[in-house]
């Protein structure tokens, strides 16, 4: 029943997901600027994660998208129609809400097949329909369940279903999974993905989990202060981000100082090049962001770095050694790290063909005492 | 009983123990007199509320039974019954349920809108002056309102006179407040801010992401209260009704002030046959009015049992 549910979605042309395009969005509220000339452009069957800290605008473009908040500025089209003038009730996309939002009145099957009544179909259509998509989610023994009768990942998996039930062109997800535990949010993490690509329903995904993100998503746009910082895959975004807020945000980056002379920087007596910024040239003193895998260590007792810190990771141990002052961490082969005792003294080098550069922060926390 | 054979088990001695099986009757004597200690805790937390419930309800109800089916002489008797039943007796009553129904729908109406309207508005300053305000009038009854409203819209009454200024004096289309329906009006004062009180909670727990989920799903704002709004309420908005129902049908003060007793209600009744100042000798009639005042609101709350049971069939 499932297959013949996926087979219907994917044989069909209708259902196929939509080009989503965010143009210049402004949104305030009162003095804060919740989305300030925010632009986004998403594929059809694309799957796009807003990644970003609390406050950053990402919810709010997801609700702009919905059809729940009115803009101030700015442009959303749907293969190419402004959708501006179209209510929430009348986009035609499904949404996914962080506490689930199951009508308590209604049990699993109601609750999926409430978008079908909706668009009138007939009962025992709805009814099989709704059963077809909880089977899809795995949860078709508890189609008479009432929301308050399931645990949250259930419930989260029926809202799904119900999401899905009036085939959108646009799944909209917001922050699905922050509410569920570890072992549920990686279960469900899987099966929204999965679903995802079976369907190929253009999906725009919100989370403030950068596992998540990094993850589920085709695409991560990393949001900050209502713009977008970077839109790129999650092995671009990570390996090479654009803006110092994206190397920090993202991952883990340690900063050390560093003085840029054409083009360039010396770090650990090494000339490394400076990798292009969409933030431009930082003046002033700054900073070299450098990933864990982007340094090596050697033994050398002649060296002044130390190591002060390390933690096992399964296959690869963080190593934190002192540079000058400045903690520097150090991804090493859990079998090489063995053999590094702590104090050890170490050389280290850059193994990255360029660093990203940032305006040194006002208090590195990272300085070692 | 679970930790009690942990007790036992734990209670094994070692060496140098006391006599085998000394010891371990001493701990399940211990581990008994525990269990009885945990399943009496319990009744004791009750026992005040029990005897209070008891002293204030239950023996008020068995003095009114015991007393209605006695006769002036002390005789068991069912002719008290029989009196109140039929005649102007059952009349009072049909007055008092149709006045009690009037001023447990309609302000149960009008206190929901207006009690959604407060729960959606932005101002937080209009909604602590809603709550304080509707705090304050929901317990302003008996003679004080009787008597604002005789001096606003008695014949002679403030706004009466300002009506009459503009050749719309209530009182020359129909009105009369000393009547059934003036009695009416004066109940909805109090009984609007009551249920403005008793289902500003439950409007509280509507959550904005249903609506949303809802409109998402292609529902109207129509639909949404159809299908998810009302359902959700519904046990919250019956049982706001049935406590005016309670307090229509039960109030005296404001109604015998304001009618004088022209009006013929229970609780009016009660209070004439009770004083003795229009028939004496009759306070075991008036105990049988009492005791159909009882039997209504049972019947009531057993009406209203079966429509929550059938409306909140999701939240078991």
């Amino acid at each position: 029943m499932t297959e013949h549910l996926v087979a219907t979605r994917t044989a069909e042309p209708a259902p196929a997901g939509a080009r989503v395009s965010l143009e210049g969005l402004v949104r305030t509220y009162g003095a804060t600027r919740a989305l300030d000339g925010f632009s986004l452009d998403i594929e059809p069957g694309e799957f796009v994660a807003l990644l970003g800290p609390s406050g950053c605008g990402k919810t709010t473009a997801l609700r702009v998208l919905a059809g729940f908040e009115q803009l101030d500025r700015g442009r959303v089209t749907v293969d190419g129609r402004d959708v501006g003038k179209i209510s929430a009730q009348h986009r035609d996309m499904g949404m996914v809400f962080q506490s689930y939002s199951l009508f308590p009145n209604m049990n699993a099957l109601n609750n999926v097949a409430f978008g079908l009544r909706m668009r009138h179909q007939h009962a025992a259509q709805r009814r099989q329909k709704a059963g077809e998509l909880l089977e899809l989610v795995g949860l078709s023994d508890q189609a008479l369940k009432y929301p308050h009768q399931m645990s949250g990942g259930q419930q989260q998996r029926v809202a799904l279903a119900r999401a899905l039930a009036i085939e959108p062109r646009v799944l909209l997800l917001d922050e699905p999974l922050s509410a569920l535990d570890a072992k549920v949010r990686a279960e469900l993490r899987d099966q929204i993905r999965q679903l995802q690509q079976r369907l190929a329903i253009t999906t725009v995904f919100v989370t403030h989990d950068q596992e998540e993100a990094l993850s589920m998503a085709d695409r991560v746009c990393v949001m900050s202060a209502g713009r977008a910082e970077q839109t790129a895959t999650p092995a671009t975004l990570y390996s090479r981000p654009t803006t110092p807020f994206v190397a920090e945000f993202v991952g883990v980056s340690s900063r050390v100082p560093v003085e840029p002379t054409d083009g360039s920087v010396t770090l650990f007596g090494e000339r490394c090049p400076v990798r292009p910024s969409d933030a431009g040239v930082p003046e002033g003193e700054v900073d070299a962001l450098l990933r864990p895998e982007d340094v090596t260590i050697t033994l050398d007792d002649t060296a002044k770095p130390f190591v002060t810190h390390k933690s096992f990771l399964g296959a690869t141990t963080r190593v934190i050694i002192q540079v000058d002052g400045v903690a520097v961490r150090v991804d090493v082969r859990s079998d090489v790290a063995a053999d590094i005792e702590l104090g050890a003294r170490v050389r280290p080098s850059v193994v990255s063909r360029d660093v990203l550069l940032a305006r040194r922060a006002p208090t590195r926390s990272e300085t070692v005492d | 009983m679970t930790s009690a054979t942990s007790d036992e088990q734990l209670s094994v001695p070692g060496p140098g123990a006391t006599a085998p099986g000394a010891g371990g009757a001493d701990v399940a004597v211990r581990s008994r007199r525990r269990s009885l200690g945990r399943a009496l805790a319990p009744v004791a937390a009750m026992a005040p509320f029990s005897i209070y419930s008891f002293l204030g309800l239950g023996v008020p109800i068995l003095a009114v039974i015991y007393y209605a089916f006695q006769s002036e002489q002390g005789k068991p008797t069912l002719s008290n019954i029989t009196l109140v039943t039929h005649g102007s007796y059952l009349l009072g009553f049909e007055n008092s349920i149709v006045l009690a129904l009037i001023t447990s729908i309609v302000p149960g109406i009008l206190g929901l809108i207006l009690a959604y309207a407060i729960a959606t508005s932005r101002s937080n300053l209009l909604k602590r002056l809603v709550a304080t305000a509707s705090g304050v009038l929901a317990n302003f009854g008996g003679i004080n309102l009787t008597f604002m409203f005789i001096a606003t819209l008695g014949s002679t009454g403030i706004l009466t006179a300002w009506l009459s200024a503009i050749h719309l004096n209530p009182w020359n289309f129909g009105f009369n407040l000393y009547s059934f329906y003036g009695v009416v009006l004066v109940y909805l004062y109090f009984q609007v801010p009551l249920m403005v009180l008793v289902i500003t909670p439950a409007l509280g727990g509507l959550r904005p992401s249903w609506r949303e989920a809802a409109e998402n799903m292609g529902a109207s704002s129509w639909r949404y209260w159809r299908h998810v709004g009302i359902p959700v309420l519904m046990p919250s908005v019956l049982g706001g009704m049935l406590l005016l129902f309670g307090s229509g049908f039960a109030a005296y003060a404001t109604a015998e002030t304001l009618t004088a007793g022209t009006v013929t209600l229970a609780p009016i009744q009660i209070g004439s046959l009770l004083a003795g100042n229009q028939l004496a000798g009759q306070e075991n009639v008036g105990y049988a009015v009492g005791l159909g005042m009882f039997v209504v609101l049972a019947l009531t709350m057993i009406l209203y049992g079966l429509v929550r049971r059938r409306a909140s069939k999701w939240l078991r």
